[in-house]
């Protein structure tokens, strides 16, 4: 393939993998959180910390990690004290962040490189050896810790309350989960640029919670739905020529909009389907029970009742009991059967 | 290991309450270990302050409040303490399973970095069967209704076996028969030697499980003593059975396995 003979392309291909893959592992604590704003909040303070890479002429992936765990610190001691809510400390991150940035980057010296835009919104050329080397190393580390302490971060995303009250190091845990979301940022900020990295945390995430039934499963989902429009919408881009920040996260929207779409369609069906059964029996003459005459048939979580070689099952809702038709009788059920109704 | 002190809850001169205002102020208090206590008292009366206090979700403001031996915020093996919250629905963003929702009872239990085992696999079992919702296991938390998802959060704290379990307003919003379901389940656990702090404003069916009553009113202990005592003394609390006992609730399907579920006071981790 052309796309694979240019080295750059293969490394912005490679760390648009190890994005895919990593941002939504740490978004969907997030999303469970309800903070899904937190991934834009850090990306802003990581602004702060390349602006003081360039001005020091240090590595500003070095200074934009070393930043955004700050921050990342700082929110989640700001929020432990309880004092100030976790929404103001994320006002403060977001709009400090972001004009530390733009006024340290507005000092660098005429003529030197400050490339704002490649970070805001990603610049798959940018790449480097170097970057990818420390892209991994920040993949696999992010990978680890969500191996080792998911559960953990699950019960303290899903109940705060309860994880200190039995005793779960809710600090320390929120802390890590805020230091793998500042790692993201910055592990992402060449694919999909700092403004839009929060986008790959939770978008994915978000399809995964319309279709999953279990947290692994949707974990799981959400990191291969990321996967696949990262590494898409980095191919897509090549061609397209489009910024491929933007392009991931359109291509991630219209997956998010298809399966949405998909899952209304399927609900809305299954709503017509369930009224046109209640509709056969709206005047069902009496209620069946273990006396009915009509023999009872389990069926999955609850008891069907045979009636006249069709199952009905009851179903109560706030105006009364109906029945709703469960298939018919494909084998003989039992003893008893009247095939009348009383 | 469990401490030696004769006491589950003891509670001196205490006073409870957020940042700087106190909530429950110069309260003294003793549950000892095995006993069943349901606390009683009207909307904002401070009832669910003192819980929380015990909890360390509340500020001790005042006083000294011990649990399982230790001062409430030195207390090293929070595990040992099983926690049902005042929570409608279980539910979060993200799907959970009854499954991975009850596992995380067993988490405090096994520190920072250790993963469950086949122990806590069977222990998630037990607790969920003891609830009625084996056959529920593999479902989404949010497939079922109201009351079954406070079964859930039960199954939880039924996970940790605690020595402890504290439970704010288990019935509240709860059917009758699923009441009567949890009587059923508190009878057991009670029986196994674990103590129970109910807090709750109508004991309903939980009347034949609980047997001391303290009735907190404005921030103090106004009542302590037998539950019947409190049904008399207190008008506005409804101790007794529910209306509709008699109405089926979620069956203890497996009343053995609950009972092993509930590891008897003294017994190791």
């Amino acid at each position: 393939m052309e796309i694979l003979e240019y080295g750059f392309m293969q490394r912005a291909l490679l760390a648009s993998l190890l994005v895919g893959l990593v941002a939504p592992a740490v978004g969907i604590f997030l999303v469970q959180r309800r903070l899904s704003l937190l991934g834009d909040g850090l990306g802003h303070v990581a602004l702060t910390g390349v602006a003081v890479g360039v001005l020091t002429s240090t590595a500003p992936v070095g200074a934009a990690l070393v930043a955004a765990v700050l921050g990342a610190v700082l929110i989640e001691l700001i929020r432990a004290r309880g004092r100030t809510s976790g929404d103001v400390a994320l006002a403060v991150l977001f709009y400090g962040g972001i004009a530390g940035g733009v006024v340290l980057l507005s000092l660098a010296p005429r003529g030197q490189a400050t490339n704002l835009d490649a970070y805001l919104f990603g610049a798959i050329t940018t790449t480097s050896s170097g970057d990818l080397v420390v892209f991994a190393a920040i993949a696999l580390t992010v990978l680890a810790v969500v191996g080792l302490l998911g559960q953990r971060l699950y019960a303290v995303s899903d109940d705060e309350e309860y994880a200190r009250a039995v005793g779960l190091p809710v600090l320390p845990l929120n802390v890590v989960l805020a230091v793998l979301v500042a790692s993201t940022v910055v592990l992402s900020m060449r694919v999909v640029g700092l403004l839009l990295i929060s986008a790959l945390m939770i978008v994915p995430s978000a399809v995964a919670q319309l279709v999953a039934r279990s947290f692994r499963q949707a974990l799981y989902l959400a990191c291969g739905i990321g996967l696949v429009v990262s590494v898409s919408g980095t191919t897509a881009s090549y061609y397209t020529g489009t910024p491929s920040g933007g392009t991931i996260v359109l291509l991630a929207i219209a997956v998010f909009l298809l399966v949405a779409g998909a899952v209304a369609l399927r609900e809305a069906t299954a709503r017509r389907r369930h009224r046109r059964r209640g509709e056969v029996h709206a005047a069902h003459p009496h209620e069946h029970g273990p006396r009915c005459g009509h023999p009872a048939v389990p069926h999955g979580d609850h008891v069907d009742y045979d009636h006249d070689g069709h199952l009905h099952a009851p179903h109560m809702t706030g105006t009364g009991v109906h029945y709703d038709e469960h298939g018919t009788v494909t084998a003989p059920t039992g003893q008893g059967a009247t095939g009348s109704t009383r | 290991m469990t401490d030696r002190s004769p006491d589950a809850v003891r509670l001196r001169d205490a006073s409870i309450g957020y940042e700087d205002v106190p909530i429950v102020a110069h309260v003294d208090l003793t549950v000892r270990h095995g006993e069943a206590v349901a606390v009683l008292g009207s909307n904002g009366s401070g009832k669910t302050t003192l819980a929380r206090g015990l909890l360390g979700l509340a500020t001790v403001l005042g006083g000294d409040v011990e649990i399982l031996g230790a001062p409430v915020g030195r207390l090293r093996d929070r595990g040992r303490i099983g926690y049902v919250p005042q929570r409608h629905t279980v539910s979060g963003a993200v799907p959970a399973t009854v499954r991975e929702v009850v596992a995380v009872g067993r988490l405090a239990r096994r520190g920072l970095y250790r993963r469950l085992g086949p122990a806590d696999r069977v222990a998630v079992g037990e607790a969920v069967a003891a609830v009625g919702l084996a056959d529920r296991m593999e479902e989404p938390v949010a497939s079922l209704s109201g009351g079954q998802q406070r079964r859930v959060l039960v199954a939880r704290a039924l996970a940790a076996q605690p020595e402890l379990l504290i439970m704010d307003e288990p019935t509240a919003g709860v059917d009758a028969a699923s009441q009567q379901a949890l009587a059923e389940v508190l009878a057991r656990v009670s029986a196994a030697g674990t103590t129970l702090l109910v807090v709750t404003h109508e004991t309903g069916p939980l009347a034949e499980v609980l047997t001391r009553a303290v009735v907190v009113d404005q921030g103090r202990i106004s009542y302590d003593g037998p539950l019947a005592g409190a049904a008399t003394t207190h008008g506005d609390h409804h101790c007794g059975p529910a209306e509709d006992p008699a109405r089926p609730g979620y069956r203890m399907d497996q009343p053995s396995v609950t009972a092993r579920v509930l590891r008897p006071l003294g017994g190791g981790r």
